[in-house]
């Protein structure tokens, strides 16, 4: 090593300071956007302490929350562990935003800070942009102003109708937040800025068309509504309904309007972070993928030193670690290792297929732009399209992966699959299954309600695979649909084929609650 | 692109959403603190500490589906000799390798958390309260402080509220019509223009008004002794917030290290009370046998002294060290006697004496502490055993003073007679 490799060392050993992460985004975006071809939001970057990392941890990384006890449970149990060395912290977060806002933590090395850059900044950042999940049901332009709407809007709910009030509401909806998005794109919805001055002008139209002298024109005598039929009633309700959240929103009777806004603001952010549930193998590879190249790349213009490469080796090898089913630290599939692993095979299809690699891929072996096919992948697939489609059998010969049947009327486990030619199909698409959200979901349905009579509200589950719901769960949360309804609530577990009845769970509403 | 230094953003966003946690699980907390006190050693109690409480009370549901029953699919990577078809008999316990079922990660098991020494021990004193308290700080004991209090058009130069000042001053020009010095400059320009033209009549005009904005700018000075104003500030008596803790104790033969040991915990758990009620509490160690002595804290734990066990000794000494350095009427006077009940027979009366006449009327409260060995509990039971002292000061609590006593015979009972002495008296009323 001559002394003049050296001038062209972003840093000198472990110590950063502002300019240092200034010259190595600088050289990294040079990378990313030149050479791997990513198109980003632009870069805002926040050092933080490692306090203000379990704070973020407490919000879900994000930077500005409403306040909720879930929370400062979250918190607790993230301190705990934290303090007893029991749990290391995530060295960034990154916030789906416009701006990008990736948090990077000040105890952090150089070549950490510089690992986390071309992950966060560039990596997620390109994922997030790009993918169609994102595009899709996000907007990260008007996230962090929605945010802060949310937040002042239910301390305001606080200070007129009481924590205590407030805080029901919140904890019914946080339990039904899983059930509480949209899966299919409906008709255009306005975006999140729009949402708030929306609900700031209902508010003012409602005052302006107030006049309590309403209240005392007699009613016309009922009896002459047509009977509707079950269909036509069914639809006007838009039934069956797998967003509850939408529902309990929209046809409640018994709600007050504020009550109806928070169940709002809880799915929209329900709404805002249902793509990241979908796709946590293809933005970990991808953010993985990128920052590999990345690196290299810069060791091999002399911008970081063989040290500094070293230490970068050494954490990605830790992050993209599969322990095998029968390690102790087996804890499922780790998708930084799986969403890494099939980027690299897509790379060495692209570039050297093999014969197995042209009868598979024929479509993008030999093509010899990895980086097209790659942004194209990140742009249009989710975690389950992306398996179905990309799992080579060469990664499932190298990982060795096989297929585990466990039924419970059966004496003993099979093995349905292993990777072999007449298995790696069948265990591609059983892998893939695991990763659909559709499928891991209980499918819950609001099925019916008879809103001019007793207003029951029937709910089915339609059980898969005999799995019923969790019993003692099911019914807390079935108490608080009761309790938002203010009318008896059925929950049925159906095999959804044959349509039998499994379980039966029913909630009365508690009067006192709202 | 911004890089932003957020280090020094203040701390502590999770602090609300902790306390509403705390709040919402404070039963169940509470009752763990309890427990954690229990098992500790008074010495650790100041620290806080982790505490766990079960797991059910801050459940936060959702629908999911249960870990048992139906059909489980597990794609797991490594196989080493399996082959299509096979069966594998089930591990023990069930499940089948690797299960995927609790994403939430928290089963049925408790949830352990720290506490902070604050929250610790708030929970851990909450509802005790210190007898008399307010009555006393209300009603006499108050000491002389100062407060702001508006303006003063006198006062010392320190004291001087420039910006109230020179509002006046600026208000004063402006109602005077002090001319401005942006005027006077036009002025003198315009004259020294016409100057280079020569006289006329237009210069001799023009330096006459010079000549009365001048006088009227000197007339009404910039400012001036009426603008100015002084902060003023005004005497307030306040109720004083510190307190002294008299620790007195028997150190004579009779006294075993058990016992020692069972006086200190309770003075620990009085001083963590009394300093979280007080900003200020000093601590005076008075030990006695037969004659008594202000000694430091370690000696008086630990160094040994033999001689006989006249209480009034002590007594006095802290009569002495009250007048002289802790007047009553400044100071909130806690005291903690622990003894094993010796007394010489001829001090009884002394010591009721000095308690009714000096002591107890200046003092916030007294408790006295009788200490007994592990195997007196036996005795307790069937033979109604008093003590010399113990009688003594039942005859004073006869009387209606304010004189607490109690016996302690195990190291477990000091907690619970701690909080009997210090429950809060009208719980029942105030409790929502």
């Amino acid at each position: 090593m001559s002394l003049i490799d050296k001038d062209t060392l972003l840093f000198h050993g472990a110590d950063w300071d502002f300019g240092a992460i200034q010259r190595v985004t600088d050289a990294i975006e040079h990378i990313a956007v030149g050479e791997l071809g990513l198109d980003v939001y632009p870069n805002q970057i926040e050092v933080i302490t490692a306090e203000q990392m379990l704070d973020a941890y407490a919000s879900i990384g994000m930077p500005l929350f409403y306040k909720h006890w879930s929370f400062g449970k979250r918190f607790a149990m993230h301190e705990a562990g934290y303090r007893q060395g029991l749990m290391g912290l995530a060295y960034e977060i990154v916030i789906n935003s416009n701006p990008c806002i990736s948090y990077i933590m000040e105890e952090n090395t150089a070549t950490m800070q510089t690992l986390v850059i071309a992950h966060a900044a560039f990596g997620h950042n390109h994922f997030f942009k790009n993918n169609y999940l994102f595009k899709e049901w996000t907007d990260a332009d008007g996230i962090l102003d929605y945010l802060e709407f949310a937040k002042g809007y239910i301390t305001r709910c606080e200070e007129r109708y009481g924590q205590n009030a407030v805080e029901r509401v919140l904890d019914a909806a946080h339990a039904l937040m899983s059930h509480g998005v949209h899966r299919y794109p409906r008709k255009k919805r306005p975006d999140l800025r729009s949402e708030e001055r929306r609900e700031r002008e209902r508010q003012i139209h409602q005052e302006q068309t107030f006049n309590d002298l309403w209240r005392t024109v007699p009613s016309k005598g009922g009896a002459q509504k047509s009977a509707l039929s079950d269909e036509r009633r069914r639809a006007l309700l838009e039934l069956p309904q797998e967003n509850i959240l939408y529902f309990l929103e929209k046809s409640a009777p018994r709600l007050q309007p504020w009550q109806r806004e928070i169940l709002r603001i809880v799915r929209q952010i329900a709404q805002y972070f249902y793509p990241q549930r979908q796709t946590k193998v293809m933005n970990e590879g991808c953010a993985t993928y990128c920052h590999y190249r990345i690196m290299t790349k810069l060791h091999e213009t002399g911008q970081i030193s063989d040290g500094a490469f070293l230490e970068f080796l050494q954490s990605h090898t830790n992050v993209i670690r599969q322990p095998e089913y029968d390690d102790p630290h087996y804890g499922g599939i780790n998708p930084y290792a799986l969403g890494f692993g099939m980027m690299q095979d897509i790379e060495r299809i692209c570039t050297q297929p093999t014969a197995e690699d042209r009868e598979w891929f024929p479509d993008i072996a030999g093509c010899d732009d990895p980086m097209r096919v790659l942004r194209d992948v990140w742009a249009n697939y989710r975690d389950e399209s992306f398996i179905s489609q990309f799992l080579s059998p060469q990664l499932m010969r190298q990982w060795r992966l096989f297929h585990l049947v466990d039924d419970p009327d059966r004496p003993e486990l099979i093995i349905e699959a292993i990777h072999d030619e007449r298995g790696y199909r069948r265990l591609r698409r059983s892998l893939s299954r695991q990763y659909d959200v559709g499928w891991n979901d209980p499918d819950i349905q609001v099925v019916d309600v008879d809103l001019a009579g007793d207003r029951r509200l029937i709910l089915h589950h339609h059980v898969l695979n005999r799995t019923l719901l969790h019993k003692d769960d099911a019914q807390r949360v079935l108490q608080m649909i009761a309790n938002l309804w203010g009318y008896d609530v059925v929950l049925k577990e159906v095999e959804a084929v044959t349509g039998a009845i499994f379980q039966e769970h029913v909630a009365h509403p508690h009067e006192t609650l709202f | 692109m911004y890089i932003i230094d957020r280090r020094l953003n203040p701390g502590g966003k999770s602090l609300a959403n902790r306390q509403r946690f705390l709040r919402r699980a404070k039963a169940q907390i509470q009752r763990a603190v309890r427990q954690t006190a229990g098992d500790r050693d008074i010495t650790d109690l100041e620290r806080g500490g982790e505490v766990s409480i079960p797991a059910d009370g801050v459940r936060e549901p959702s629908f999911r589906r249960s870990g048992e029953g139906g059909v489980n699919d597990h794609i797991l990577p490594g196989n080493k000799r399996f082959v299509e078809g096979d069966a594998i008999d089930r591990p023990p316990g069930g499940g089948g390798g690797g299960s995927s079922a609790s994403n939430s990660g928290e089963g049925e098991d408790d949830f352990r958390f720290a506490l902070s020494r604050e929250e610790f021990l708030d929970l851990f004193l909450e509802d005790l309260e210190l007898p008399d308290l307010a009555k006393r700080r209300l009603a006499t004991v108050e000491v002389q402080g100062i407060r702001r209090a508006g303006y003063s058009v006198t006062g010392s130069p320190v004291n001087l509220a420039l910006l109230r000042s020179m509002r006046n001053a600026l208000s004063r020009r402006i109602a005077m019509r002090r001319p401005k010095s942006a005027e006077i400059a036009r002025l003198k320009e315009e004259i020294a223009l016409l100057e280079q033209e020569g006289e006329s009549e237009r210069l001799l005009e023009l330096r006459q008004e010079l000549e009365k904005l001048n006088l009227r700018a000197r007339r009404f000075p910039y400012i001036d002794p009426v603008d100015l104003r002084y902060r003023r500030f005004e005497p307030v008596s306040r109720p004083v917030a510190q307190a002294v803790m008299f620790c007195l104790m028997d150190v004579s033969g009779s006294m075993t290290e058990h016992m020692k040991d069972l006086a200190k915990r309770f003075y620990m758990l009085l001083y963590i009370f009394l300093t979280r009620r007080y900003k200020h509490v000093e601590i005076v160690f008075i030990r006695h046998t037969h004659e008594a002595k202000e000694v430091d804290e370690d000696t008086f734990f630990h160094s040994p002294e033999t001689g006989g066990t006249v209480v009034s000794s002590a007594l006095r000494e802290m009569q002495r060290i009250m007048t002289e350095r802790y007047p009553p009427e400044n100071w909130n006077i806690y005291a903690a006697q622990a003894s094993d009940g010796d007394n010489s027979p001829n001090d009884g009366a002394t010591s009721a004496a000095l308690l009714r006449n000096v002591i107890l009327p200046a003092c916030q409260y007294y408790a006295y502490l009788e200490v007994g060995s592990d195997h007196d509990r036996m005795q307790a039971g069937f033979i109604n055993h008093k003590t010399a002292l113990w009688q003594t000061y039942e005859t004073l609590q006869d009387d209606g003073l304010n004189i607490a006593m109690r016996k302690v015979n195990h190291r477990r009972e000091i907690y619970p007679v701690f909080r009997e002495l210090f429950r809060r008296r009208d719980a029942e009323a105030t409790a929502p």
